[in-house]
């Protein structure tokens, strides 16, 4: 190992100093710090705003914002979370991730990678200047509904508009970055069906992206020309409509959700074999669920559409469509538990936060079967049971999957243990809050509130209380990630090659931090090293 | 209340409670799960949702409780030694198909309760619901009185208790001017639609929710068996004031239906005579105030000062002060690429008349003049 960080540094040198390492750089590494301390950035700034919503929403009648900056604080914490969280998160552990696991040196379009990085500050930094306008900041709700957004909408819309045109430039470009680097770059031996599930899962998801984030592009532009330029498609006086709006933005939306989990289950793919020391059981159908998953993505859209009044032959086939995708979701469950069948299992911080996904991300899968009955959403929809699913499969889904990557690969990446007491009490913090949280959630929304509104019926008071208290709980348990991840950066025992004694693939041939370019000399992959 | 113990509570309570929820006591039983409600459908619908619950149940059971003993037994610090087996043909072919099956004994029932749904037609009563920021206006459409039964029904729940000042009434938020009434034991068609943005009506007791979008009319039926009074919310994002307007249906016996819909073709001929009326100044000031509180409020306030710089304040402006026709002109065509709508189709003449006189003498304001509904009428002739 020492020969090949001698030899490449003789070729290359390191990273330039001061801030032009980060303005300029094109090393994968970096950019991929870089997206991280967005992503925890931004998570925070969204938190806070969610931290708002619950603080006004902790008991019935308005106490401390006007109906319309709640909106403008839902709308701006589903957009931040989303686009400004999860993602990027996602990709700044690609970057970090696929050209370690897959035997490469860098990313293939280096430049392309600072750029679409680069971008996304900006693109933030604009959105969420409108709250400071006059006329408000976007208060439509991240769907962005027609004509709430157009003829309705404040008019900061435009900006809104165009920050979300960067977001998805930079996406796509992120996605194209990562399918060439992973169908281009992999070293000798590591064939497809060696790649680890992280690479496949990233892999499909960058497909996705590519597929859905034009049509996004598609709908925003709409908005913009029916605000600016007397356009008229989702207005139903000048002959367009509304409910083409929905279909535009859920034929983005719903991939959209899945491009939000499937790199989460490839992290939690990675996990599971380390801790339970045995390899991931059913690889191959792991692969063919996540590729089912995602072609049944594009024709499910309308399910978030069921009460717009479809003709019946549409309501059923998007309610079949969408059951459909429970079984390769199911298969995944299924596989997970089998890895932890017979194994030999410790429970480290990322093995916590995985075995939480996959209890806490199936009963949002549960709740996402009921939601697929249509009959049932008509009861359903746009009321609190809905938050209560989508966050059960975004926050213990999507987010404690990034945690268990960060907790799981940190190590790597600086050198250092993280504190594993503190992280466990992350852990406990975390799991009690976000069930606190949400669960009551469907309970409220069972009984009858709706999304999206500043004040309740007093029925539903104890349940909205007590999911404020568990919100703040979940919240200010994140600080304690922050201060255990500066922790590790600043030093801690030291993490050694393989930091997981159960642990396989090529990442973890590398010393620990890896060296400035990952691989200069493709290492031989053999089917034991390729995946776990 | 009274069905606290049936069978039917007990299938709810004992999966909600196995969920993991303690129950904070028999109380709360009722806040748990979707209402049974009150018609064929919304029974049909809460069937259907204890069916999935159920199943959900079950393969929770199954999945988690694999989970648990494997987590609990399968441990390094008990020594527990790993096995290297990673493939079995026959068992993911298993958990391929069994899933399946479940989904399609699922999605039969749910699809006959859907085409159940959809069997519209054979109507005794259509009523169109059309949503407004932030209102709902319904409308009898009887072609022998040429629709002549129509009105809005709005928040009432007073604002200090919105804003902590008083004490919060049992209905909060739940609570409307002038409920919806339909008649119980007859089939009643409803109409979907809105003005501006998108709405949504929704009845959880009926167990039917509509989006209600501009430019689409959406239809929907239901037949309520008990007579009583049902509440309901607009449930699709609308702007600021989405959450403050509620739905509330009055389902009355058909002989008293037909009592109160003779009344309403009275008031209605009534509100016809008005027109041709002169008013004293204090029935103009009465009869603004209501208007105002019931159309104007949610954005300009009862102060009359606004929310600016978006929602203008009416006190001593050139619009209150200024002449006016101008200000009639104003309310009756709305202010174009703002959120001051056209008031043209929601007041008659005589309520034009009425709120324009109260805005220009309410809160300080003096224009020292009268406006009659004849003013009106000349304007827009
Ligand atoms: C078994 C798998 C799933 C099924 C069957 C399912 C089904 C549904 C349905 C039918 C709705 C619409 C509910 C309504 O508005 O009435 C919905 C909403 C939603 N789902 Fe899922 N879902 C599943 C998994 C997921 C996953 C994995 C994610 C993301 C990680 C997700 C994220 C969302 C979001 C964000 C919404 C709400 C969007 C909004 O209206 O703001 N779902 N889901
Ligand atoms: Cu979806
Ligand atoms: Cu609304």
């Amino acid at each position: 190992m020492s020969a090949i960080i001698h030899e490449h540094d003789d070729h290359h040198h390191g990273p330039a100093a001061g801030i032009t390492r980060w303005l300029f750089t094109t090393n994968h590494k970096d950019i991929g710090t870089l997206y991280l301390w967005l992503s925890l950035i931004m998570f925070f700034v969204g938190g806070v705003m969610a931290l708002l919503v619950r603080t006004e929403l902790f008991q019935p009648g308005l106490q401390f914002m006007s109906p319309d900056f709640f909106n403008q604080m839902t709308t701006n914490h589903g957009l931040i979370m989303i686009f400004g969280a999860v993602m990027p998160a996602f990709v700044g552990l690609a970057n970090w991730m696929v050209p370690m696991m897959i035997g490469a040196p860098d990313m293939a379009l280096p430049r392309l990678n600072n750029l679409s990085f680069w971008i996304l500050p900006f693109a933030f930094m604009m959105m969420i200047s409108t709250l400071f306008m006059e006329a408000g900041g976007p208060n439509f709700g991240w769907t962005f509904y027609a004509p709430l957004s157009t003829t309705y909408a404040p008019d900061t819309v435009t900006f809104f508009v165009f920050a979300v045109h960067m977001m998805g430039a930079s996406s796509i470009m992120g996605a194209i970055n990562i399918i060439v680097t992973i169908l281009n770059m992999r070293a000798p031996g590591m064939t497809l069906m060696r790649m680890p599930l992280f690479i496949w899962t990233w892999l499909i998801t960058a497909y996705l992206l590519l597929a859905v984030m034009p049509v996004l592009a598609g709908a925003v532009t709409m908005v913009l020309f029916d605000v600016h330029f007397g356009t008229s498609f989702f207005n139903a006086g000048g002959g367009g409509d509304p409910v083409m709006f929905q279909h535009i933005f859920w034929f983005f939306g719903h991939p959209e959700v899945y491009i939000l989990i499937l790199p989460a289950f490839g992290i939690i793919s990675q996990i599971i074999p380390t801790f339970a020391r045995k390899p991931l059981f059913g690889y191959q159908s792991m692969v063919y669920a996540v590729a089912s998953i995602a072609i049944l993505s594009f024709i499910v859209w309308a399910h978030h559409m069921f009460t717009v009044g479809m003709p019946i032959a549409g309501q059923l086939f998007f309610m079949y469509t969408t059951m459909l995708i429970a079984v390769p979701t199911g298969v995944k469950v299924f596989n997970w538990i089998a890895t932890m069948w017979r194994g030999s299992m410790t429970f480290e911080t990322p093995m916590l936060f995985s075995i939480a996904f996959v209890v806490l991300f199936t009963i949002g899968g549960f709740s996402g079967l009921m939601l697929a009955i249509t009959p049932a959403d008509f009861q359903y929809h746009d009321t609190y049971f809905v938050v209560a699913h989508f966050h059960y499969v975004l926050v213990p889904g999507a987010v404690f999957a990034i945690i268990a990557g960060v907790y799981y690969w940190l190590p790597k990446w600086c050198g250092h243990m993280y504190d594993e007491t503190l992280g466990k009490l992350h852990f406990w913090l975390s799991f009690i809050g976000v069930n606190i949280t949400f669960f009551p959630q469907h309970f409220s929304g069972l009984a009858g509130m709706p999304r999206r509104i500043p004040d309740y019926a007093l029925q539903f008071a104890d349940f909205n209380m007590l999911s404020s208290i568990g919100s703040y709980i979940f919240g200010f348990s994140q600080l304690l990630f922050l201060f255990i991840v500066v922790k590790a950066i600043r030093g801690g025992i030291a993490a050694g090659e393989r930091t997981w004694d159960g642990a396989h693939g090529l990442e973890w041939t590398l010393p620990s931090p890896p060296p400035y370019h990952s691989f200069t000399h493709p290492p031989r992959v053999t089917e034991a090293e390729a995946h776990s | 209340m009274q069905q606290m113990f049936s069978p039917r509570h007990l299938f709810t309570t004992i999966p909600l409670a196995m969920l993991g929820f303690a129950l904070p006591g028999a109380g709360f039983a009722d806040e748990l799960n979707l209402p049974v409600g009150v018609t064929d459908i919304s029974r049909d619908i809460y069937d259907l949702h204890m069916l999935i619950l159920w199943v959900c149940v079950a393969i929770g059971v199954i999945v988690f409780g694999a989970m648990a003993i494997s987590i609990v037994a399968h441990r390094r610090s008990r020594g527990y030694k790993a096995k290297q087996f990673h493939d079995n043909l026959t068992l993911e072919i298993v958990w391929t198909i069994i899933p399946f099956i479940v989904l399609v004994a699922l999605a039969a029932p749910s699809t006959v309760v859907l085409l159940r749904m959809y069997d519209t037609g054979g109507e005794d009563l259509t009523i169109e619901v059309r949503g407004y920021q932030w209102k709902w206006q319904y409308k009898y459409l009887d072609d022998d009185r040429n629709e002549t039964v129509s009105f809005f029904s709005s928040l009432a729940t007073p604002r200090d208790e919105i804003s902590n000042q008083s004490v919060k009434g049992q209905y909060y938020l739940l609570e409307v001017d002038k409920p919806l009434v339909i008649p119980t034991d007859r089939k009643v068609r409803f109409l979907v639609t809105a003005e501006d943005v998108i709405h949504a009506w929704w009845v959880p007791d009926f167990g039917i929710k509509r989006d209600a979008v501009p430019g689409h009319l959406n239809d929907m039926w239901t037949i309520v068996e008990e007579p009583g009074v049902y509440r309901g919310q607009c449930t699709e994002l609308c702007g600021k004031d989405h959450g403050f307007m509620p739905i509330v249906v009055n389902a009355v016996p058909p002989d008293e239906f037909n009592t109160w819909y003779g009344e309403q073709l009275e008031l209605a001929d009534a509100r016809k005579a008005a027109l041709s009326k002169t008013f004293s100044e204090e029935e103009l000031m009465v009869e603004g105030e209501r208007v105002y509180n019931a159309f104007c409020v949610s954005c300009h306030l009862p102060t009359g000062a606004g929310i600016p710089p978006i929602y203008p304040s009416l006190i001593g402006t050139s619009v209150v002060t200024g002449p006016r026709d101008e200000h009639l002109k104003l309310v009756i065509d709305g202010v174009p690429g703002t959120s001051m709508q056209s008031f043209a189709n929601q007041l008659d003449a005589a309520q034009l008349a009425a709120v324009v006189h109260y805005e220009r003498h309410a809160w300080g304001n003096n224009a020292g003049d009268v406006t009659q509904p004849r003013d009106v009428i000349a304007l827009s002739e």
